[in-house]
């Protein structure tokens, strides 16, 4: 991609080559949000009995376009005794958390925003960047209930970070690598090939490290759900407890950047585990259908699988309470997980 | 509210100073926050005032009366008993066939009007069809106060049925004015019974699909099993009637143990809670036996559906309503509970004085011995399985 972009003149050895390679995944990630947010609003109301957006444009396609030209145009309303500047900074730190996170997926063999060897490491890192923001946001809103879901939304998210990281490092002890790309091309064999079923090991190792791979995988969607703040993890913004926690003091665009980035966020935890688990924007079939296009699709495809999921499960499932939440985090996920990892390094050592 | 007094300051000892690990002295209290007016668990215009050590809440005052219409000093200035209903639809809005058969039972009674068969098996049908509405309305907002979004929607689809056929009857979705003194204001239309039988054909697997849903889903019973237990006795001292008392396994229905119209002729049994996933009276409990009224309620209508006779339904209707002096307590079973009208007639046409006594204002009135030591979301819980409607509340 770099390349064929650095073939246009104008762009050459520019600033403006960064400026445009930076830029695709905030046009994915824009395109993304406006079509996930119809998507679940649809799936939601088929779950739900019911038709949800049917007037602008057939099935109500236009429907997010008319929803974010109304944020825009709406009143910016700020507390009168809200911290003005940290309430106006906090969205777009959440943004700023979410949108790095972009920089190291790999979308495609030709397309990676950074393709750094730490890839995972920064993955893991930068989106915690978010929770300074929510804090920021619910601090900043000077309102009780918002400061409740600011100080859940750190535990929780710090709670999760701990599993998430824990079942990727069994992909990564399989894959031996932390680089995304690497991991991706490692599964370029086919499905068999994909780490959640052992990766592309040795017949026994690979039936042997199966069980534990498919856990860590359940593991990290499991943590992943919690980290974008979803039910049965919605406890940050639980509407029924909290009226919209970190949130209820945000209108008009702030709010709609916060909505964005919790969105372009699912796909980040889904495009992490996609690539780690799931083949990554390999072709599940192996040669066939592979090749930079068809990795884009292959990836956003697999990563929309398990935003589908995340969906699903949202208008599925009751909220958890906090103690049970922290429970499932600290006394059955890690534990769960340190299992995992201790017997794939047992198997992959023998 | 603690006393205010102005002691010497070598006195004053502040319960909320802390020595940290660090050998820091920290000032922490206990936060004070306002649940409502405007919030979406308080199931209307209530103020709940939490007192909150993180989230423990160490202790809820209950404040109402943002809803209070003068309902009973309203009934006093109506110019005649009939006037009365509408007032009596609009207590409990989710109930108002109930409300209105309440009122309208208790001035039969001191008219001594005894109402054709016809008419009493249309109130059974219609109190029964109200109550499985106002419980689909209870249970689905117990699942959202759960954050279960879908059972509320799949519930009002159902209810919207039954008000279909009682807008086929009366007219009205919401509010009827369907049970008159001494009859009801239209008799059935001819496709009635049978629509009403197909909905309880309909019905019955979808209470089976809420129970898949909701109702045995490991979470949803994680978060309401031993939460808010009100022990029978509790119960009983606080006079709770309806759901209420008999998640805590008190086996007291009125319309079996003070029986009025003819619910002693008809077959059905009273659900109790039996703490099957936690303690008797827990959240599970109240919600259980909602559930299970339901189905006693489909038994009910069905029986009732085919015993109805033909008849006229005004032809008990009096000409002119004026009691002769007196006065008369008659309690019925609303869906929440016991609610009683009170009436002293001064031989006028207009009542004297009414007394209405509402199911969910008493109901309320435990949640500050039920909710202490609980968390945020079990209070919710709580509030939830309560299961008030702040318009009887007020009224």
């Amino acid at each position: 991609m770099e390349e064929l972009l650095r073939s246009i003149p104008i762009l050459g050895e520019s600033i403006l080559l960064y400026l445009v390679l930076a830029a695709l995944p905030l046009v994915f990630m824009l395109l993304y949000a406006l079509v996930t947010v119809w998507v679940e609003m649809k799936v939601s109301a088929h779950i739900q009995d019911r038709l949800a957006y049917m007037r602008t444009g057939p099935h109500g396609v236009a429907q997010p376009i008319a929803d974010v030209l109304k944020l825009l145009q709406k009143e910016n309303t700020v507390p009168a005794t809200a911290d003005k500047f940290l309430h106006a900074l906090s969205p777009y730190l959440v943004f700023a958390g979410t949108y790095g996170a972009f920089a190291a997926i790999p979308f495609s063999s030709a397309y990676i925003g950074s393709n750094i060897d730490l890839g995972v490491f920064y993955l893991v890192a930068v989106s915690s960047i978010v929770v300074v923001g929510i804090l920021m946001a619910g601090w900043a809103s000077n309102n009780k209930w918002s400061l409740f879901g600011a100080v859940r939304s750190a535990a929780q998210i710090i709670s999760y970070e701990i599993p998430a990281a824990l079942a990727i490092l069994v992909a990564v002890m399989i894959s031996e690598s932390l680089n995304l790309q690497v991991v991706s091309r490692l599964q370029q064999g086919g499905i068999q090939d994909w780490i959640v079923f052992g990766g592309a090991l040795p017949l026994t190792q690979k039936l042997l490290v199966m069980p534990f791979t498919i856990i860590a995988f359940l593991m990290l969607l499991i943590a992943g759900i919690a980290e974008v703040n979803r039910t049965p993890f919605d406890l940050p913004e639980a509407e029924s407890e909290l009226v919209q926690g970190y949130n209820t003091e945000y209108s008009g665009m702030r709010f709609a950047v916060f909505y964005m980035a919790e969105y372009a966020n699912m796909f980040v935890v889904a495009a992490i585990a996609a690539s780690l688990f799931l083949g990554g924007w390999a072709s599940p079939f192996g040669e066939f259908l592979s090749g930079p296009i068809w990795g884009f699709v292959w990836i956003v495809a697999k990563g929309m699988f398990i935003v589908f999921v995340q969906i699903w499960v949202r208008w599925t499932l009751p909220r958890l309470r906090v103690d049970q939440l922290m429970y499932t985090a600290w006394k059955v996920m890690i534990p769960a997980l340190f299992l995992c990892v201790f017997a794939v390094g047992l198997i992959l050592v023998l | 509210m603690p006393e205010t007094r102005i002691l010497p300051t070598e006195y004053v000892t502040d319960p909320n100073l802390r020595v940290t690990s660090s050998g820091k002295t920290i000032r922490s209290e206990e936060m004070i926050i306002n649940m409502g007016p405007q919030h979406p668990s308080t199931h209307g215009v209530l103020r709940l005032e939490l007192v909150l050590d993180g989230e423990i809440v160490m202790d809820v005052i209950p404040h109402i009366g943002y809803l209070h219409r003068c309902f009973e000093k309203h009934a006093e200035h109506m110019t005649n008993y009939q006037q009365v209903i509408p007032y009596a639809d609009r207590m409990d809005y989710l109930a108002s066939m109930n409300n209105d058969w309440a009122y309208a039972l208790a001035v039969e009674r001191l008219m001594k009007i005894e109402v054709p068969e016809r008419v009493e098996y249309i109130r059974i049908i219609m109190a029964e069809l109200q109550r499985i509405a106002s419980h689909l309305v209870a249970l689905g907002t117990f699942g959202i106060d759960m954050g279960a979004f879908t059972p509320f929607l799949w519930m009002f689809r159902d209810r919207e049925k039954i008000l279909d056929l009682f807008e086929m009857t009366c007219g009205a979705r919401l509010l009827y004015n369907y049970v008159w003194v001494g009859g009801v204001s239209h008799d059935l239309p001819s496709q009635f019974v049978d629509q009403a039988k197909a909905f309880c054909r309909y019905l019955k697997p979808k209470i089976k699909e809420y129970n898949d849903l909701l109702t045995y889903n490991e979470i949803f019973v994680r978060r309401t099993a031993n939460v808010g237990v009100l022990p029978a006795d509790v119960a009983i001292n606080y006079a709770c009637s309806g759901p209420m008392l008999r998640g805590s396994g008190v086996n007291w229905d009125l319309r079996r143990d003070d029986p009025y119209s003819l619910y002693h002729t008809l077959e059905w049994e009273v659900q109790v809670g039996k703490g099957e996933v936690g303690t008797v009276g827990d959240c599970w409990d109240r919600f259980i036996v909602k559930v299970r009224e339901m189905e006693e309620s489909l038994r009910i209508i069905e029986q009732a559906l085919d015993r109805l006779p033909e008849g006229n339904v005004q032809s008990a209707i009096p000409k002119r309503i004026r009691p002769e002096a007196g006065e008369i307590y008659v309690r019925t079973e609303t869906p929440r509970g016991e609610l009683g009208f009170y009436i002293i007639s001064d031989g006028t046409a207009s009542p004297s004085r009414v007394k209405a006594r509402g199911p969910a204002f008493v109901n309320l009135s435990v949640i500050s011995e039920i909710s202490k030591g609980a968390m945020i979301a079990d209070l919710v819980a709580i509030v939830g399985s309560i299961d008030i409607v702040l318009g009887e509340v007020d009224r």
